[in-house]
């Protein structure tokens, strides 16, 4: 395989990741303040993501750095012409990262329930924007002849990308919900349950809403297996949904995941090989061969990435086996 | 061009407040390891304490760091996106290597480390500390070997338009990197040292908790001793590198207009950037050959002369770093730097005779002394990068060819002025949060069982 074929897959694999992992904690960040009706709850609903969040954020800065790396003018292009949409989240992750550290260091109620919304806001904002970029990337934006981003910040919002910002938004609100039935006690689990079934239904027509926009919108479609992989992302997501009916929560939770996992390889696999769509001339687009560096560099990153993936999934399987029982009133020390 | 002014004074207060937090990371993590060390090897409960205090200090500060560090890989794209275009087949490895190596087994062993009191064995539950203090200072290495390539360039060709890695190994032994690192890294350990003595200095005045925090200002003061005096040492080092493969910073940050041989040190210079020339200055004569030469001679080549063969090489422009910015930073940090290692061997020499606890005077001085890593770390930062202009990478890609040509002015005033104001902000909120904290004292920390009761916000139900 060409290194910018492996670079391609890897860059689909991080960000993979990332949605998969940090998907459930900015579900479980954006059903804080409602889910926790009193303040022991909701420190507990924070220590179920307490010593994994920022492990998973890292699967977004690794994507990044990997961007960066492998392919220049795409980190280029696309954090350059999403200007104000990253600034945006950037503060929304700001705020997150600092809310989860503070919250707790006050006793005040003010204080607390400050940080709790500075949480929701922290996760839901993100979430809605990865939506956004996601559906922007394979819809494609206006980038000209010198790859450079020739719209504003509108230019990224259409009916196509705002269902695709919402869709995200609600799969992870979904996948949240879910992750929290396997990592809360009694009474908490239920309504985490009732939560789910709820959402469920509108997230699962806000899916084929975006689904149903990608066929019209983008040519997804034109791709095998990013048709397959969407419509399996359908069916999982279904199968999730019955079976959190079932109370079987650690199915359901692995199924809602899959829904993830295959949404994202749809959408790479239906962007191969480009990585921005260019919507003012097929010639414009960015592809793996006019954006990526050179052998030399992917080479050497190749190496790396292919020694130490394994080793961080290896060490945070780990700490997932530590803190694998359920949440207690009785241990939170925190 | 007001863009790039406006994306300059986004990194610069972006970077500066990142780096405010960042030192003590790196150099209160590796504390904090030993003083859990010594819990596991003691058994004794008042060093499991002692760390737990600290700990709590550390956690307020690294999520700030955090937090404010994301901001520093995504801005590289946002606001200089042709400097990301032409250098990211070089910037972009080591950032995504500091990512895979670094971030990860920090993110994830802290996590532990927080959470795993009660689930860890006790040596497990240190050696979570170890790597993360390990890992922040691997994170170090990473993102200064790529700034090192900025100030320094090696290991690349220039070629498809941009500059290509040719040689790895290259690029992780520039020799500007093994001047900074370190120096980085020990200026670290300052600020954990000062940072520690300074608090445990003020418990001391006010006599409370004094058998956690006699442990406590020993190994601060010790830290402090040790690392200022090697912060100095590689900073001199560096220094002498810069004189003789960076003159131009050199001559910038002494003022030094007119090459000289040998060169005089200006300790006070009032510069005149327009006539390019001092007004006046105090200096001794031979010293600044000395510093860089090892001995009283040596020519040390001055700005005009710089200049002029800089524009004979790449073309008329000006290619002089602002110098009285340049002159002042260097001798605020050095000053800082004498004042700390001034204080900490007084403060040594009174521990040792056993008379540090009764003397308010330097207990008071240690504890005003708090600002002066942070002051030093910052005019370190911007003497460094300062002293690039107007390079973006020394001699490669000038600073307005880097920025991102797709924004407006008021993208980036939206940007810098949100940022400004919410670290502003969370400023407030860390300093009231680590105010709290020394007042309270090291007491166990519980959480409010009674629940405040506050019902939760209803969508549903």
């Amino acid at each position: 395989m060409e290194l910018t074929m492996i670079w391609f897959v890897l860059v689909g694999v991080l960000f993979t990741g990332f949605f998969f992992l940090e998907g459930f904690d900015y579900g479980v960040g954006m059903l804080l303040p409602f889910l926790g009706k009193n303040d022991v709850e909701r420190r507990i609903i924070i220590n179920s993501i307490g010593p994994v969040w920022d492990g998973n954020e890292v699967w977004m800065i690794t994507a990044g750095g990997a961007l960066f790396a492998a392919f220049p003018h795409v980190y280029a292009t696309m954090f350059s012409g999403f200007y104000l949409a990253l600034f945006i989240m950037l503060m929304a992750l700001i705020v997150r990262a600092v809310a989860f550290e503070f919250r707790s260091k006050d006793e005040s109620s003010l204080w607390r329930s400050t940080w709790d919304w500075m949480i929701f806001i922290g996760s839901a904002v993100p979430a809605l924007l990865w939506g956004v970029a996601v559906t922007n990337l394979i819809q494609g934006v206006p980038i000209n002849a010198k790859m450079q981003y020739a719209g504003t910040f509108f230019d990224l919002l259409s009916p196509y990308t705002l269902v695709g910002g919402v869709a995200f938004l609600l799969v992870f609100l979904f996948h949240g919900a879910l992750f929290l039935t396997l990592k809360v006690q009694g009474d908490l689990i239920e309504r985490a349950r009732g939560v789910a079934t709820k959402i469920g239904l509108v997230t699962a027509i806000a899916f084929l809403a975006m689904v149903g926009l990608t066929y019209t919108s983008t040519d997804l479609f034109n791709s095998t297996l990013a048709t397959v992989a969407l419509l399996s992302a359908v069916v999982v997501f279904v199968l999730s949904y019955i079976l959190t009916w079932a109370r079987k929560f650690g199915w359901a939770f692995a199924m809602s995941g899959l829904a993830i996992v295959f949404t994202t390889t749809a959408f790479f696999s239906g962007l191969f090989p480009r990585l921005m769509v260019s919507s003012l001339n097929p010639a414009w687009n960015l592809t793996i061969y006019n954006a990526s560096s050179s052998a030399y560099t992917l080479n050497i990153m190749t190496y790396a990435a292919l020694l130490l993936v394994p080793i961080v999934l290896v060490y945070q399987g780990y700490t997932y086996w530590v803190f694998r029982k359920r949440v207690s009133e009785k241990h939170l020390e925190y | 061009m007001e863009e790039i002014l406006l994306g300059r004074w986004q990194f610069g207060i972006t970077t500066v407040y990142h780096f405010l937090f960042v030192p003590l990371t790196l150099g209160l993590s590796v504390l904090l390891a030993i003083m859990e060390t010594m819990y596991v090897q003691t058994g004794n409960e008042l060093y499991k304490k002692m760390t737990k205090f600290w700990g709590k200090l550390f956690l307020v500060n690294f999520a700030m760091g955090v937090a404010t560090g994301i901001v520093q890989e995504f801005q590289f794209g946002m606001n200089w996106a042709e400097y990301s275009r032409f250098m990211g087949d070089i910037f972009g490895a080591p950032l995504a290597l500091e990512a895979l190596t670094a971030f990860f087994l920090e993110s994830t062993f802290l996590g532990l480390w927080i959470f795993g009191w009660d689930k860890l064995s006790k040596k497990m539950h240190m050696t979570c500390m170890w790597i993360v203090a390990f890992s922040s200072n691997l994170s170090a290495f990473w993102i200064l070997s790529a700034n090192s390539f900025m100030q320094s360039p090696v290991g690349y060709s220039l070629q498809n338009g941009r500059a290509e890695m040719v040689d790895f190994p290259a690029l992780i032994t520039n020799p500007y990197l093994w001047g900074q690192f370190p120096h980085t890294v020990l200026g670290g350990l300052v600020t954990a040292g000062v940072f520690v003595a300074a608090i445990s200095a003020y418990y001391l005045l006010k006599q409370r908790h004094l058998e956690i925090f006699r442990s406590s200002v020993k190994i601060g003061l010790a830290c402090m001793f040790i690392s200022t005096f090697l912060v100095m040492g590689t900073g001199h080092l560096q220094a002498q590198y810069l004189g003789k493969h960076q003159p131009m910073k050199m001559a910038s940050m002494e003022s030094l207009w007119e090459t000289a041989s040998p060169a005089p040190f200006a300790i006070i210079a009032v510069t005149d950037e327009v006539n390019k020339r001092n007004t006046s200055e105090v200096g001794i004569p031979g010293a600044l050959s000395l510093l860089i030469y090892d001995k009283m001679e040596g020519e040390v080549k001055g700005l005009n002369e710089l200049q002029a063969a800089a524009e004979a090489k790449y073309g008329p422009g000006n290619y002089m770093p602002p110098v009285s910015q340049s002159f002042w930073s260097f001798r605020i940090m050095v000053l800082a730097g004498l004042w700390m290692a001034i204080l900490s061997a007084w403060s040594l020499l009174l521990l040792y005779k056993n008379k540090l606890e009764t003397n308010t005077t330097v207990l008071t001085l240690l504890l005003w002394s708090l600002p002066m890593p942070y002051i030093a770390n910052s005019t370190g930062w911007i003497l460094t990068e300062g002293g690039r202009q107007p390079w973006i990478v020394v001699g490669l890609q000038k600073l307005n060819a880097a920025i991102s040509t797709n924004l407006t002015s008021l993208d980036i005033w939206i940007s810098l002025i949100g940022f400004t104001v919410l670290y502003g902000v969370l400023a407030i909120a860390s300093i009231y949060l680590v105010r709290k904290f020394v007042l309270a004292g090291p007491v166990e920390h519980q959480p409010s069982l009674s629940g405040v009761a506050k019902k939760g916000a209803t969508l549903w139900n």
